[in-house]
């Protein structure tokens, strides 16, 4: 039999508070903010920006460069534990000339709270922003995903390559305003590379890091690739 | 043929078989100029030990349920290493999204998780509404709750069904898809679909349920809690389901909330967290469920924790049939809801409204939102950021088996081969959400 474990319960950071209930005729902006926006703007003062509630949801602007500061805190701090990274995104606005828009739904399971952190990217420079991965596992793929569909830089991350697209796609990154809905393409160029994909690039001996690996390999891959021949082209 | 005199002949003869074949043993000259053969003969095969092999498991496979890739790296048949590949369903919702006014995603939504199609609109309604700044009628909340515990069934039908047919069990599949069509005929009389529903609107339903509907509900409730009792009996204290499940994937609670799992994957890694417990929406904290967690985190208690949420389902039904208010079940809001379709053929106003409705959209204020929901899956929630227009600047949707599958890697190393087959299908993934 294998190991049992303890039940982590939900709330349980916070005993005598009222049981949730449905939220009823929430308002646009306004009502009862997060306690952490304040610590964060006491701790964090060089990095807050500020903070607002926008229906029921504290939201807390920071600068990009101390986002994983900040995310550390809210994780280990024992009057924070925010240890659920719900989703990593970026908004991107219409107006071209607003920058875009980082963002993190973090939850803390022991307290129920939850928490939106935005960061602004601007324009015109790279898109670059900390990696939460250090911190959450569950950052890896969300992480990718907006890589994949920005083009946003994750610093840290350990294997940033594009997951939902292939990894020669050319055309760029599918969720920025400035990339058509039908692709930047015409259909006839976008078929023609469809053709010429190799379906077989992605299978194995780039997968393995060859650099790493090289002497696991079979010998008759190992062979091959000492030959000059690459799967990837 | 094999004669006895051949036999005599071919045994006396180096480098022929009984059957008068050469054998496959290399013939060599001993020191007097014999011929002979060696006594063991030497391997032709490579040593193997210590050498991985690749293999590429899927994407057209039925165990990976859709169109998922897994690079395994094996050492003999002990997984080294997993290279997850995802993305040969991608289709851009999200981006189709931007360009669509909130009503007209809600047939998108259905094709996402399509196991699940009534809780994704039901899921996208909830967060809309909550950017419209509307609260739908009691009626229609419980109509909701009706449709999302149906459609709870529904896809964990399909989970017990598939992973028994993965691990090698017929039977129950079989038993499962037959509860499934009950439910697909019922949501057939609700709104005339089976798998794409599409069943919500911004503010309300697109139907009311039609009379008698809830006699098919109620005969359904009486006769579902035997199909599971009956699957329990065939499955649950099976010695082959039990060895092959057990011990297997284990994430401990920390684990599973540090990889972000949500929904039953969490709660069988003992973590007694629920979105409909924790942050209720449609009055969930008004019905008498229990919340089943396990304490091992392994397979076999992630089918236990699925098994569990049948039967709450099957609690929750009860007492929202008990419980269905009459009255309207859109909300009284013309910035939302079409006039009658009489009204609207009749009196000029109601014919404008019903005209700008239509082709401009209903227009939320400035703001953003995400309400997450509990999906068969995990959480699944919607983000919208809108700008004021009829639609939205992003919609993104948070998708439970991506973050849940983002944990095969970890789940599977030091397993076999044939017990990939089993974590993978104890995620419960579905591509289509997966890839979006």
């Amino acid at each position: 039999m294998s190991e049992t474990f303890a039940v982590i319960h939900a709330g349980h950071a916070a005993p005598g508070s009222s049981a949730p209930a449905t939220q009823r005729k929430v308002a646009h902006r306004g009502g009862a903010r997060n306690p952490s926006a304040e610590r964060i703007a006491e701790r964090f003062a060089h990095y807050f920006v500020r903070a607002e509630v926008i229906w029921g949801d504290t939201n807390v602007y920071l600068k990009p460069e101390g986002v994983l500061e900040v995310v550390r805190y809210l994780h280990d701090d024992a009057a924070e534990q925010y240890d659920y990274l719900v989703d990593v995104t970026a908004v991107e606005y219409r107006d071209l000339e607003l920058p875009v828009e980082m963002v993190w739904h973090l939850r803390s399971i022991p307290y129920r709270r939850f928490v939106r952190l935005k960061s602004p990217l601007p324009k015109g420079q790279p898109l670059r922003v900390p990696s939460v991965w250090p911190v959450y596992m569950s950052a890896d793929w969300l992480e990718r995903e907006c890589y994949d569909m920005f083009g946003i830089v994750f610093e840290g991350h350990p294997d940033l390559r594009r997951i939902l697209m292939w990894e020669q796609y050319k055309e760029g990154y599918p969720l920025r305003k400035d990339f058509p809905l039908r692709g930047r393409f015409s259909r006839a160029e976008q078929l023609r590379q469809a053709l010429t994909q190799n379906p077989e690039a992605k299978y194995s001996m780039e997968e393995l890091s060859i650099a790493d690996a090289f002497e696991d390999l079979p010998r008759d891959m190992r062979q091959r690739l000492a030959g000059g021949e690459r799967t990837g082209e | 043929m094999a004669t006895k005199r051949t036999i005599e002949v071919a045994l006396s003869t180096t480098g022929l078989d009984a059957e008068g074949r050469p054998q496959r043993r290399p013939l060599v000259v001993d020191g007097q100029g014999q011929v002979t053969t060696l006594e063991a003969p030497p391997s032709f095969e490579p040593e193997l030990e210590g050498e991985h092999m690749l293999l590429n498991l899927g994407p057209q496979h039925p165990a990976t349920h859709g169109v998922l890739r897994l690079v395994l790296e094996l050492d003999g048949e002990t997984v080294v290493r997993c290279i997850p590949h995802i993305g040969y369903l991608h289709c851009g919702f999200e981006k189709i999204g931007e360009y669509r006014q909130y009503n007209q995603i809600i047939p998108w939504t259905d094709r996402e998780d399509y196991l699940n199609s009534p809780g994704n609109n039901i899921a996208f309604a909830l967060g809309a509404e909550r950017l419209f700044g509307v609260d739908v009628t009691e009626r229609c909340t419980v109509l909701r709750v009706i449709g999302l515990e149906l459609s709870r069934i529904m896809s964990h039908l399909v989970w017990v069904g598939t992973t028994c047919i993965d691990i090698g069990a017929f039977t129950p599949f079989l038993w499962s898809f037959q509860e499934r069509e009950n439910i697909y005929n019922l949501f057939e009389g609700w709104v005339g679909a089976r798998l794409t529903t599409s069943i919500s609107r911004v503010g309300g339903m697109a139907a009311d349920i039609p009379d008698g509907w809830m006699d098919g509900l109620r005969g359904f409730l009486k006769t579902f809690p035997k199909t599971i009792a009956e699957v329990d009996k065939m499955v649950t204290r099976n010695g082959i389901w039990v060895g092959r499940t057990i011990g297997l994937g284990i994430m401990s609670p920390q684990e599973a909330i540090n990889y972000g799992l949500s929904g039953p994957m969490v709660r069988a890694s003992g973590v007694a967290f629920d979105i409909r417990k924790d942050f209720p929406y449609l009055d969930y904290e008004t019905y008498d469920f229990d919340v089943p967690v396990g304490t091992h985190g392994d397979v076999y208690d992630r089918f236990l924790v699925r098994m569990e949420e049948l039967r709450q389902s099957v609690r929750i039904l009860i007492q929202a049939a008990a419980r269905l208010p009459d009255g309207p079940v859109n909300v009284d809001d013309p910035r939302l809801i079409l006039p009658p379709k009489s009204k609207a053929t009749s009196e000029m106003e109601s014919m404008i409204h019903h005209f700008k409705l239509v082709m401009e959209g209903p227009r939320p204020p400035v703001g953003e939102v995400y309400v997450p929901v509990e999906s068969p899956k995990g959480e699944k929630g919607y983000y919208f950021v809108s700008d004021g227009t009829s639609k939205p600047v992003r919609w993104r949707i948070r998708p439970p088996s991506f973050v849940n599958l983002s944990a095969i890697p970890k789940m599977v190393e030091g397993h076999l081969l044939s017990d990939v087959i089993a974590i993978n299908a104890s995620i419960d993934i579905v591509m289509g959400e997966i890839d979006r």
